[in-house]
């Protein structure tokens, strides 16, 4: 099959049929009416809520990996768990002295 | 009509009012420009809904836009701009499964491709399959392409035209134009390879 003249017929076909301009009823007015409105006051935040999510997620990434790569992880764990348990106990502790 | 720095009169006053928030003015204009944008937005997009929502994009932007406008070019030129620029993001977020654009020919079509693989005469150009045919191949290459190809090839611009309405530098142009063609001539390769391989 000769590419070259496949080409050239249906750039032809296209240039011979180019779209049509007809505008459907009353569109202009569906645009206005977009104008028109009240602006949302919430689309704002929604906006910045998602626009925020990615470079959330990647600085949430970046800290776990740093987290895990400097092997603090089990420190970081056996420090909750004293604090935790000092928490709890200083309750009966309390107690105990009064 | 009359001019002023590259702007008709008309327009210019509409332009002005139009910047001081008053709709009326701003639905003249769109009134006067918006079958233009609607053949340029059907050029790129198959769905009427979608064509609307693009046209649509095109007035809100221009509505938010009309201040950076310089009147040094006509208003036309300013829209078009923006109109194919909409119509390029469009195609990049709208990039269908371009791999299987020819698997699926219709009987029109198959019959018009045989009759050019027999003689290359006998196919119309003006037949509906071939119509039907150019806009498979359109929607099978890249964005970059498709744009540079209906710009350059289908509604005969020059490079630097095309540079003007799409914000890239000439040797940009020339460059996807070269990639364009090649891309092309690949589509219909796949195209003749999918029919008679």
């Amino acid at each position: 099959m000769d590419l070259a003249e496949l080409e050239r017929k249906l750039l032809a076909a296209a240039k011979a049929s180019p779209p049509g301009d007809h505008v459907p009823h009353a569109f202009e007015q569906r645009i206005l009416a977009r104008l028109n409105q009240a602006p949302d006051p919430w689309a704002w935040w929604t906006r910045a809520l998602w626009r925020a999510a990615a470079p959330s997620l990647a600085v949430m990434l970046l800290l776990a990996a740093w987290t895990i790569g400097s092997g603090s992880v089990s420190d970081a764990n056996h420090s909750l768990a004293t604090d935790l348990e000092t928490t709890l106990f200083a309750v009966v502790d309390d107690a105990g002295e009064i | 009509m009359a001019h002023s720095g590259g702007v008709e009169r008309e327009d210019a006053e509409l332009i002005a009012a139009s910047r001081t928030g008053d709709t009326a003015s701003f639905e003249v204009l769109l009134r006067k420009y918006q079958p233009r944008v609607f053949a340029t937005a059907r050029r790129y997009a198959r769905r009427e809904s979608e064509v609307e929502d693009i046209v649509q994009e095109v007035f809100i932007k221009a509505w938010h836009k009309l201040d950076g406008y310089r009147q040094e070019a006509p208003f036309d030129h300013w829209l078009m701009r923006l109109a194919v620029r909409t119509c390029y993001d469009f195609l990049r977020r709208h990039q269908r499964d371009r791999e299987r654009m020819f698997t699926d020919l219709s009987e029109p079509e198959r019959d018009w491709l045989d009759a050019f693989a027999a003689d290359s005469s006998r196919a119309d150009e003006d037949a509906a399959a071939a119509r039907e045919l150019v806009r498979r191949l359109m929607e099978s290459l890249s964005p970059a392409a498709r744009l540079v190809i209906t710009l350059l090839e289908i509604e005969d611009r020059s490079v630097k035209e095309i540079a003007a309405v799409t914000g890239w530098s000439v040797p940009l142009v020339k460059v996807r134009a070269f990639r364009a063609r090649a891309e092309m001539r690949k589509c219909l390769a796949r195209l003749a390879r999918g029919k008679y391989l």
